[in-house]
């Protein structure tokens, strides 16, 4: 019992450090590239990702044993497609705004790797329980590491982070951190930084 | 058999979802709707100045916002302007005077220009001023001559000339030829239909 206490924890924080969907899988960068030009950008598309992928992965962990191998992945794609559609309207319908900034990178959490990754890998294997916990490690080291990206752009790019003013008025705005350029920067040196703490954590 | 049940599962699934969904289109759709007509709504306001409310009037398919005054004369017209920018279909509503010869006002209802460049003709934070690009187009006068923009110079606004922001030319020519276009095509339009 208290084995299985442990091995749910490490389902859970795998997803944040040791098999960090962006980091070190290196799944779904285009929305992160594209969308991480604000910490509120990057964290909004995060929850949006957070709650397809869960979702995805409660219905599909479910009916693991009813669907037939042959059409799994026509399957994973309708039942993705269908909570991202759910996630698109409710958010044009509530939060207009932040589905405006978003714009077309909603629609495309469809084609995201991580969630028919995470489908494939271990949602069509595993209990529900356990894919929850899956499906939240991942998802909540995609928020953690888009809202990092975004803030550390915004940041060098705006001055401010969630909008709050940071650095000093004589600071001038590095433009090229919130353009297309400043994302794959940022995580080149992101992942450079990630494998440095790595290498340190393993000589120790 | 076992085909039959690949096609089972794969029927039902899509059935479940397309259900759901219509369902929760239903709710969602009038919501977006009376969002979007909200933002317009606000803008018609926001670019005829002194009127108490506003009626729509179509003609040959082109929708124009006359600004009725609380004396119930019509003083005013608005209009979309609608075009392609650097990057993004820009989506422009410009109020004139009922003979199309004086703006009024401008408002920016959509753009998705270049991040820190383009977005500087909706919103230019290092300017003390971030709405000075749409607000040049205040009060132009256009009977005579069209919108034209300069670069490094003082804009001469008698001329109806504005000033083009450094690093997004494309964005600001985009958005003086969407205006100009706008006008020529809807003043004979309008007048026609008085």
């Amino acid at each position: 019992m208290a084995k299985n206490k442990i091995s749910l924890i490490k389902e859970f924080t795998k997803g944040l450090w040791d098999e960090n969907p962006v980091l070190v899988m290196l799944l779904g960068l285009c929305p992160t590239l594209a969308v991480t030009n604000s910490a509120i950008n990057g964290l909004s598309m995060g929850l949006a990702v957070l709650f397809t992928l869960t979702s995805s992965s409660i219905i599909i962990s479910t009916f693991r044993k009813i669907i037939p191998d042959e059409v799994r992945i026509p399957t994973f794609i309708v039942v993705i497609a269908t909570f991202v559609t759910i996630t698109d309207l409710t958010m044009a319908a509530k939060f207009p705004e932040i589905s405006k900034a978003l714009g077309p990178f909603i629609p495309l959490i469809v084609v995201n790797c991580i969630i028919l990754g995470r489908q494939e890998a271990f949602s069509s294997k595993n209990p529900v329980g356990r894919s929850i916990i899956d499906a939240l490690g991942m998802s909540v080291g995609f928020t953690l590491t888009l809202t990092l990206l975004g803030a550390i752009r915004e940041l060098l790019g705006a001055g401010t982070i969630f909008q709050i003013q940071i650095m000093p008025d004589s600071f001038a705005n590095w433009m090229v951190m919130i353009l297309p350029p400043g994302a794959f920067l940022t995580l080149g040196f992101m992942i450079a930084g990630y494998n440095w703490i790595n290498d340190k954590l393993k000589t120790q | 058999m076992k085909s039959a049940k690949l096609i089972i599962v794969l029927t039902v699934t899509t059935l479940l979802s397309g259900i759901g969904l219509s369902f929760l289109n239903s709710w969602a759709q009038p919501k977006i709707e009376a969002y979007q007509q909200k933002v317009l709504e606000q803008a018609i306001y926001d670019v005829l100045p002194g009127i108490e409310k506003y009626k729509v009037k179509e003609i040959e398919g082109t929708k124009f916002y006359e600004g009725i005054s609380p004396e119930g004369q019509t003083v005013n017209v608005a209009f979309r302007a609608i075009g392609r920018g650097f990057q993004s279909e820009l989506r422009i509503l410009v109020g004139m005077d009922t003979s199309m010869t004086k703006i009024l006002n401008v408002n920016l209802l959509q753009q998705a220009e270049t991040p820190g460049l383009g977005t500087k003709i909706a919103d230019d934070p290092g300017a003390d001023n971030p709405a000075w690009f749409m607000q040049q187009f205040d009060s132009l006068t256009v009977a005579q001559q069209d919108i034209d923009y300069v670069k490094n110079e003082e804009p001469d606004k008698e001329n109806a000339e504005i000033e083009a922001i450094t690093g997004a030319t494309i964005s600001s020519k985009s958005v003086v030829n969407i205006i100009n276009k706008a006008i020529d095509n809807n003043r004979e339009l309008y007048n026609s239909g008085q």
